[in-house]
């Protein structure tokens, strides 16, 4: 801390406070450590994610594989689903929406 | 965009620099010139951090302004905007139950006042216990007048049963000197028990000085018990309203006696305790007269507790006259501490301990913790003000503290649900104000002091610059205040 000068012994302990603070490890981190703000499938409520009460999938409010869609927009997942900037752009071209047509999603092969 | 947004703090100027008074950390910290310069580019003003490197970047290069915001949110000076700020935990610092640690998690009683009489042979006008603003009928209610020898020695037993290794037993009254006899025997008994039991204890009394006879002062000398006096000031303050039964001033029975005390007395500091009025408000002179001519080391004021109605209350402009002369024998109370001299003003002194360490308080004070107060038949109240009082017991020295009762007044006094305190900056160190001053004035213990906010936020933020010019100036001197010992309490 190079800019704050602790003054009274309450200041000097949040110095220590902050100095062995556990900090979230986020890819490429460097300090200063700023608060990692999960976007995508951890800070949304994803029912694709979870099971339902058998244990199963068959019973959530939605499909299983709405869950490519959360990796695939919201999250850098690149074994999960194809490269739609290089290689297979058009692998959700049917698929207009996912809760209806998820079954239309193109095998892709490399 | 991610935006910044400035939190709770109290931002002050002393020594020609900025200093930062955190809410409810009350951590200090002094600031450069790159993180006062962030802090007002976020206030007011809706920025994110790219926001505030582009507002400065004419003064600082972008790196060193991203590591003053980064400086600033570690401590929580600033936040993001979207994240709401984390509320004041509502934590009681008190569990009956045993903890899992093995615990108790009871506070300790440090500090036990003995209404060793509820008598006085004065009858000041303002008089919290006798007054119009009484709580307990002392003339004509169910308590004996004087404390019997029998409850003294329960009380010291309960004290040293309830105490950590540490104890201070106050004296209080009534006129405490009333009852001198129960008082001597009870140091003799205390003493002896104490060492048996391999605690230490010290006692204390506050008294009007009107019946400190050679005798009684040899005594107080030999016993090194710690008194502080009850005055208003010279002549024609003190006899304003300190007053005998009859109506006769009581200055010139008091003077000579505290003269003498304080020529015989030099084990520990005598303090003088100023009750402010209407009336009575010239503080630079009631402090002259007090030390220069009297002689006193230390002197406090406060003002009076009392219902809005009366006269001699203190009204709105008495406050700001009382605060604009605070400030200016503060001054000189600064002056004297960068030389390191001493200045007798306590009040500035007790204040700064509190800074110095930063005090967050969820209570106003260690009322109902560890500050209790015992009635002349052994009914253990809140603190000496509510002795007595049934709707304020905490049960008795016989029986202990009624921990139900106890939880119970904790909870509802928690500076937490006193929503009025929830955006004040100064309520690490007021916390709401003194118990018995709120009962009185609003019926209520759980009640903030309202009427007196203004004087609380005027008198901190003064302290708070004497704490930073100290810092600045003379930092040598704010070791005094790192003593780690409980103190007793100041009994008025």
């Amino acid at each position: 801390m190079r800019h704050l000068k602790p003054i009274n012994q309450k200041a000097g302990r949040v110095v220590d406070h902050v100095a062995n603070q556990k900090h979230d490890v986020v890819a490429l981190q460097q300090p200063p450590f700023r608060p990692h703000l999960p976007l995508g499938c951890t800070s949304l409520f994803s029912p694709g994610w979870e099971a339902d009460q058998a244990g199963g999938t068959a019973g959530l409010c939605t499909p299983v594989e709405r869950d490519i869609f959360d990796c695939h927009i919201s999250c850098f997942w690149p074994a999960q689903v194809p490269d739609m900037l290089n290689h297979s752009p058009d692998w959700t071209g049917k698929c207009a929406a996912a809760q209806k047509d998820w079954r239309k999603i193109d095998l892709v092969f490399p | 965009m991610i935006t910044l947004a400035p939190r709770e703090f109290h931002l002050f100027q002393a020594a020609g620099r900025d200093f930062l008074y955190l809410v409810p950390s009350a951590a200090i910290f002094a600031l450069d010139d790159i993180t006062s310069a962030v802090l007002a580019a976020v206030t007011g003003t809706k920025r994110s951090e790219d926001g505030v490197v582009d507002a400065l970047a004419e003064r600082f290069d972008g790196p060193t302004v991203r590591e003053a915001v980064a400086d600033l949110l570690s401590v929580r000076a600033i936040g993001y905007e979207h994240e709401p700020e984390s509320r004041t935990p509502r934590v009681l610092p008190l569990i009956p139950a045993a903890l899992p640690t093995g615990r108790t998690g009871v506070i300790p009683l440090t500090t036990m006042v003995m209404n060793v009489t509820n008598q006085c042979n004065l009858a000041c006008t303002y008089c919290y216990e006798y007054g119009e603003d009484k709580i307990v009928d002392t003339e004509h209610g169910r308590k004996p007048k004087f404390m019997s020898e029998q409850t003294a020695r329960e009380s010291v037993e309960f004290l040293l049963r309830e105490s950590g290794s540490v104890a201070h037993l106050t004296f209080f009254g009534g006129e405490t000197l009333l009852n001198f006899p129960v008082l001597q025997s009870t140091v003799a008994y205390g003493r002896r028990r104490a060492a048996e039991l391999g605690k230490s204890i010290d006692f204390s009394l506050t008294t009007n000085a009107t019946l400190l006879k050679p005798e009684i002062i040899a005594f107080l000398v030999e016993n090194d018990v710690g008194v502080t006096i009850s005055i208003d000031g010279p002549r024609e303050m003190q006899d304003r309203f300190r007053v005998f039964h009859n109506g006769a001033g009581s200055y010139d029975v008091v003077a000579p006696r505290i003269k003498e005390l304080l020529k015989r007395h030099r084990s520990k500091p005598i303090a003088a305790r100023v009750t402010l009025t209407s009336a009575t408000l010239d503080i630079t002179r009631i402090y002259r007269h007090l030390t220069e001519e009297i002689g006193f080391g230390e002197v406090g004021f406060a003002p009076v507790t009392t219902s809005p109605g009366q006269g001699y209350a203190i009204g709105e402009r008495g406050f700001d006259s009382m605060l604009a002369q605070f400030r200016a024998l503060a001054q000189e109370w600064l002056a004297c501490s960068l030389e390191n001299r001493h200045h007798g003003f306590s009040n500035v002194t007790e204040s700064l301990e509190e800074i110095h360490k930063g005090v967050s308080k969820a209570y106003p004070c260690g009322a109902g913790l560890g500050l209790l107060g015992v009635s002349t038949d052994g009914d253990v109240a809140l603190c000496h003000r509510f002795a007595g009082s049934d709707a304020h017991k905490l049960g008795t020295v016989r029986d202990g503290v009624d921990r139900d009762a106890q939880v119970a007044f904790l909870e509802r006094n928690h500076i937490a649900d006193k929503t009025d305190c929830s955006r004040c900056w100064a309520r690490p160190l007021c916390s709401g104000g003194c118990y018995h001053e709120a009962h009185v004035r609003y019926g209520t213990t759980t009640h903030p002091n309202l009427h007196y906010c203004e004087w609380i936020r005027g008198w901190t933020d003064t302290c708070l610059r004497l704490y930073g010019e100290l810092s600045e100036r003379n930092p040598a001197f704010l070791a005094r205040f790192d003593r780690e010992e409980v103190k007793a309490e100041a009994v008025v």
